[in-house]
């Protein structure tokens, strides 16, 4: 029964972007049927299965482990999949792309900086030491565990850049994701190649370009605790700083 | 080979002044602004021949300094990126017009804490 | 295959559009007033360098309604930056174990403000035992 708790339907309004519209982004709104339990991405695929089909927008596994998801909601960076229409009652719920990166089409953002970074980390083991297929699996310790786990549970789906002001001022930050990946091989016992990453961590354009904002971690999906990766690696950049005039380092 | 950057010298310093300012800055505020001028406890924080007594000695004009200086330097850094955050252009002018204050009230405040001797 | 032509939007005012920005900026205004205290206490150093008259010139100035108001909200900063530092400390550290478990990020900030408070008291203590 529709009641001010339950309306039977909601309004979605959505900024939408044809690149070939010379004037710009444009707010469109749909009214679509409510229930409780419908996700904020439910509402966006009702719209184009329903109402305007050329409504454009990124989405696969649907709980939230994909990572394609992303969008703003009501200005906050969200997974669709894993927002629920029922916390922004009455309405509108307003979707935008997600912050800080250049939109393709409607919700589509053009990711290619990120990727691009992905790719300059080197976000795989390179082995401290070579090793045999013969001489088993690696052993690691609970606690060896524990130093690099919840980094390694991001699912790259942009919200912290989203999140982040300081990625939105200046996009040549390599980032709250990003940093927190390469801190999670560099906290890795069976990784060796951590001089590579903290060259790109000591830079102008890696930890130094954070003010500890600390909503990339308030808004991650998987609780990665980005701000933690970045800042711990400022102590030990700034440490590092002054360990290299040390006789014995190179 | 990607340049390192020479923020970590900044950013100690602001670590420095942010954490003593954190420990000791309320009860600091408390007692050279409020109570002493109201004549409240603890008072005569603030008389010339004790506070002149506690810069005479290493000591006393260690803490001084520290406090004077560190307060700066983590202003200074502050500042500077949230001239950035709102959208100031942050070069080398911005740069000096930051660490140089910093760097100045430095140099005057352990100029005058020798001036007191010892 | 149709153009690509992407839209960049603005950063104009980005601080303005959500309360934990706010927060954010009011925390790194925090700042603004350090360096200003700082300053007070530069000239106070100067004027004690100069001699009784110079430093009673300050003293005279600090007790002025102006100056007690100032340092009433000079007080009201720095408890928020006390409050903030703590609060944000925990993102700077890498993981603390203690007696086996690890530390939270709410236990370290309760540890700083603890220890905030027994700095002050030690502060008094120390001032009003010199005195």
């Amino acid at each position: 029964m529709p009641d001010s708790f339950h309306p039977s339907e909601v309004t979605i309004e959505v900024l939408r972007y044809d690149p070939a519209d010379a004037g710009g982004p444009r707010t469109q709104s749909w009214s679509v049927p409510y229930t409780p339990d419908m996700s904020v991405l439910q509402a966006l695929q009702y719209v184009k299965d329903h109402l305007d089909g050329s409504l454009t927008f990124r989405w696969s596994c649907r709980m939230a482990i994909c990572g394609s998801c992303g969008v703003m909601v009501n200005g906050v960076p969200h997974l669709g999949c894993r927002t629920f229409v029922r916390d922004f009652l009455p309405g509108p719920v307003r979707v935008e792309a997600l912050a800080h990166f250049p939109i393709e089409r409607d919700l589509v953002v053009d990711a290619e900086d990120f990727i691009e970074k992905l790719r300059e980390i080197h976000p795989w083991i390179q082995p401290k030491v070579a090793r045999l297929i013969e001489e088993g699996p690696y052993r690691q310790t609970p606690e060896e565990l524990a130093r690099y786990e919840s980094f390694s549970h991001c699912i790259n789906c942009m919200l912290c850049y989203a999140a982040c002001p300081q990625y939105g001022l200046d996009p040549k930050f390599l980032g709250p994701g990003l940093t927190a990946l390469a801190h999670r091989y560099n906290s890795d016992s069976r990784d060796g190649a951590k001089d590579e990453r903290m060259e790109l961590l000591h830079s102008e354009e890696g930890v130094w370009s954070c003010t500890a904002v600390g909503y990339c971690s308030e808004v991650c999906p998987k609780q990665v605790d980005p701000a933690n990766a970045v800042n711990q690696n400022k102590t030990a950049s700034a440490l590092d700083w002054f360990a290299r005039f040390l006789p014995g380092r190179s | 080979m990607r340049p390192r950057s020479n923020q970590p010298v900044f950013w100690l310093l602001f670590g420095a002044g942010g954490m003593l300012s954190a420990l000791v800055g309320v009860a600091l505020v408390f007692m050279t602004g409020i109570a002493a001028p109201l004549g409240l406890e603890p008072r005569a924080v603030m008389s010339y021949g004790d506070l002149h007594a506690f810069t005479r000695n290493w000591a006393g004009k260690a803490f001084v300094f520290a406090v004077i200086s560190l307060f700066a330097w983590h202003g200074a850094h502050r500042i500077y990126h949230t001239l950035h955050d709102l959208g100031v252009p942050t070069g080398f002018a911005a740069k000096l017009a930051c660490y140089g204050t910093a760097l100045l009230v430095t140099i005057i405040a352990a100029e005058a804490l020798l001036k007191i001797g010892f | 295959m149709a153009m690509r032509h992407t839209y960049v939007r603005s950063m104009d005012g980005w601080w303005r559009r959500d309360p934990y920005f706010l927060r954010y900026m009011a925390r790194e205004a925090t700042s603004v007033f350090v360096v200003t205290y700082a300053m007070i206490l530069l000239a106070g150093v100067i004027r004690l360098s100069h001699g009784e008259a110079e430093f009673a010139a300050w003293l005279d100035g600090l007790a002025s309604p102006w100056s007690v108001a100032f340092h009433v909200l000079l007080l009201a900063v720095f408890a928020y930056h006390t409050w903030s530092w703590f609060r944000i400390l925990p993102k700077t550290m890498p993981p603390v174990t203690l007696g086996g478990k690890r530390l939270g990020a709410g236990a370290i900030t309760g540890l700083g403000i603890a220890a905030a408070a027994i700095a002050s008291v030690g502060l008094f203590a120390l001032v009003v035992a010199l005195a």
